[in-house]
């Protein structure tokens, strides 16, 4: 799923300082599995924004509303009676919910209250680690299911860097597994180290045109 | 509620013993709002703003004893977004206000009445008081 | 004029080079005195490319002032900068410059060094680095397309005989032979037994590649401990660090330089490999000490 972080409130402050009445709007699936953009978190974020506000005096209306996502155009559309009554709408959901969001009522702005960071999967309760890059391209087949795109800091194909530190961790953070150790492991557990010794020609990083666009095969 | 202390007070524990400190006839600071709760794991981050929002000066949850809750886990938890409550207010700019977390027995009404003056005597002399006066 | 590199790499002579990394900002004339001090006391001077991800003066702007000097300049290239663009683009200057050898690295990342906010780029890896070399020297770029002139570089690339664990960079320097090198520098070594082992797997792979191994004199035991900590694929021995606690105030230099010579000693009369690459950064001129006292100079 995708992993989102909420901005900080002065930040978040900041993007509504010229802005009175304000849509608060979670989405309920991804961003609210990982506590950045759900309901709860909707509510919360509301309330800090009015005592933050009536802390200086300015006053701010808030209204809350939640869709299960906001990058479908169909389910935003309930919203659109609640967001013809407000001066702008502060989007807790994904990259795509806002930008879903922005085009659907393209004469209000639609700010985001999170900075989306990764596609990725929750280790332990509150902790979220990135899976997948999106290349368009992928290769884990051949790598023990491990992406070396994202899970390597350098993105690397044909193995580690010599920056591995003591036990397998990241050259960037002893916090951090080294992909290609984990790589490593995973295909001796299988007996598939000779796909470790294969030699991985440079990636095609054109696999998905950008700005991407995925067309359904149809019957 | 402009000044109050709310005190969400979880029927195992804080409950019990706020009711026996009146029949022991004890007082406590009378700003105090108690509300019962099921569980102190019940209170949520979003309760404790919406009593700041309707003025209160500051907010105890009160729960079990560590190892005693009903539910297990649920005075951990509270503990937890108490502490949490605790860093948003600090990032709204809201520090003269508390949100504290305070762990009790059914039997310990003079622990009870403790906390409560306690946060209240904090409460006023907070410079952040003169705010909720505005 | 300095013997080319891969005709000094082909006789049985002990290999021996040094690093010169770049200074900070468009004033060189302390590299050149680097220059003029090691040019003729070296195989060939080894030029750092935005050493430890911090913005430098360039290693291809630094080989040419080797090669203007009549020293023998090694071109290192990451691939953290640059994509294949310009990498081959960067090749194709430096040899039509005259410079004919390169390391071929990943690359530290860019979170280690002065730019933290950088994009890095790792469109290629070192494996990839060096095939894509040999494409260049084949007459074609990594496209397919001709070129006008092909360039012949003599192609090295690096190695760490020390991490933990060693096993996946054992793959990754087996995939490099395979791609093809000339030579092979090692991370700083200190144990000489576990050069002895890495250059037994080496020469499973490859009988003719020559192995230089990494020297990094290590200047006190505060120096000893950080990089046992902090610098990955690193290890001091403990018996090392403790001969430096016993060395009196003062005279660290001169023990990490007497530590030095006394490993390459070991190396070149125990044949355990082909040669030495001395990295002494912010010390360029007490290289010549080491030498002396290993009996190189």
């Amino acid at each position: 799923m995708i992993i989102a972080e909420r901005k900080s409130l002065e930040e978040i402050r900041q993007e509504l300082a010229p802005y009175k009445r304000v849509l608060v709007a979670g989405c309920a699936t991804c961003v609210a599995v990982c506590w950045a953009g759900g309901e709860k978190e909707v509510g919360i974020l509301a309330s800090e924004l009015r005592l933050a506000r009536d802390a200086e005096g300015n006053e701010i209306v808030t209204s809350e509303a939640t869709v299960e996502r906001q990058c479908e155009k169909e389910m935003i559309e309930e919203l659109s009676e609640q967001v013809a009554q407000v001066d702008a709408v502060l989007s807790l959901a994904c990259g795509a919910g806002v930008q879903t969001m922005a085009e659907r009522f393209e004469d209000k702005p639609v700010l985001p209250a999170v900075n989306t960071t990764f596609i990725g999967m929750p280790e332990t309760e509150g902790l979220w680690v990135e899976m997948c890059g999106a290349c368009g391209d992928c290769l884990l087949d051949r790598t023990g299911g491990v992406c070396p795109m994202v899970r390597c800091a350098k993105g690397l194909l044909n193995g580690p860097c010599g920056g591995t530190r003591k036990g397998g961790k990241c050259e960037i953070d002893p916090d951090k597994d080294c992909g290609w150790v984990l790589i490593y492991r995973r295909l001796e557990k299988q007996g598939r180290l000779d796909l470790m010794r294969e030699y991985y020609s440079p990636k095609n990083y054109r696999a998905v045109k950008r700005p991407g666009r995925v067309q359904a095969a149809r019957a | 509620m402009k000044g109050a202390i709310v005190a969400f007070c979880c029927q195992h524990s804080a409950y019990p013993a706020a009711d026996l400190a009146g029949k022991l006839g004890l007082h406590y600071p009378e700003a105090v709002r108690i509300v019962r709760v099921p569980c102190a794991g019940r209170v949520d981050v979003i309760h404790i703003l919406r009593a700041f929002e309707k003025g209160a000066s500051a907010v105890l949850v009160m729960g079990c004893e560590d190892g005693a809750c009903h539910h297990i886990t649920g005075n951990i938890r509270a503990g937890e977004r108490v502490k949490h409550c605790q860093m948003l207010l600090k990032e709204i700019g809201l520090e003269g206000r508390s949100a504290v977390m305070v762990n009790l027995s059914p039997n310990a009404p003079h622990k009870f009445v403790a906390a409560t003056e306690e946060t209240t005597k904090a409460t006023s002399q907070s410079p952040g008081r003169q705010d909720d006066n505005r | 004029m300095a013997t080319p590199f891969r005709e000094t790499l082909k006789t049985k002579k002990f290999v021996v080079t040094a690093e010169a990394a770049p200074g900070k900002g468009s004033n060189v004339a302390k590299t050149i005195e680097h220059i003029e001090l090691l040019k003729d006391k070296v195989d060939a001077l080894n030029v750092t490319d935005n050493q430890s991800s911090v913005m430098r003066y360039p290693s291809v702007g630094v080989c040419l002032l080797i090669k203007e000097h009549g020293g023998e300049p090694v071109l290192q290239i990451t691939c953290r900068d640059r994509n294949r663009l310009a990498i081959q683009a960067d090749l194709l200057f430096a040899y039509s410059r005259g410079i004919s050898n390169v390391l071929c690295l990943t690359g530290d990342s860019v979170d280690v060094g002065d730019h933290k906010e950088a994009k890095q780029v790792f469109d290629l890896d070192s494996v990839q680095l060096i095939h894509l070399v040999h494409t260049l020297s084949s007459g074609k770029d990594m496209a397919g397309n001709e070129l006008d002139g092909a360039v012949d570089f003599c192609i090295g690339t690096s190695a760490s005989p020390s991490s933990d664990p060693l096993e996946p960079q054992l793959i990754k320097v087996e995939k490099k032979l395979r791609a093809g090198v000339d030579f092979i520098q090692t991370q700083a070594v200190y144990d000489l037994d576990e050069l002895k082992r890495f250059t037994e797997f080496v020469r499973k792979i490859d009988q003719d590649v020559k192995i230089l191994g990494g020297i990094v004199p290590v200047i006190g035991v505060k120096m000893a401990s950080y990089m046992n900590e902090n610098v990955p694929g690193i290890f001091i021995p403990q018996s090392l660090i403790d001969e430096l606690a016993e060395a009196p105030k003062g005279t660290g230099v001169a023990k990490g330089i007497e530590m030095a010579a006394r490993l390459i000693r070991q190396i070149k009369e125990q044949n355990v490999c082909d040669g030495v690459h001395i990295m002494f950064i912010g010390r360029e001129d007490r290289v010549p000490e080491i030498l002396e006292a290993a009996g190189l100079a």
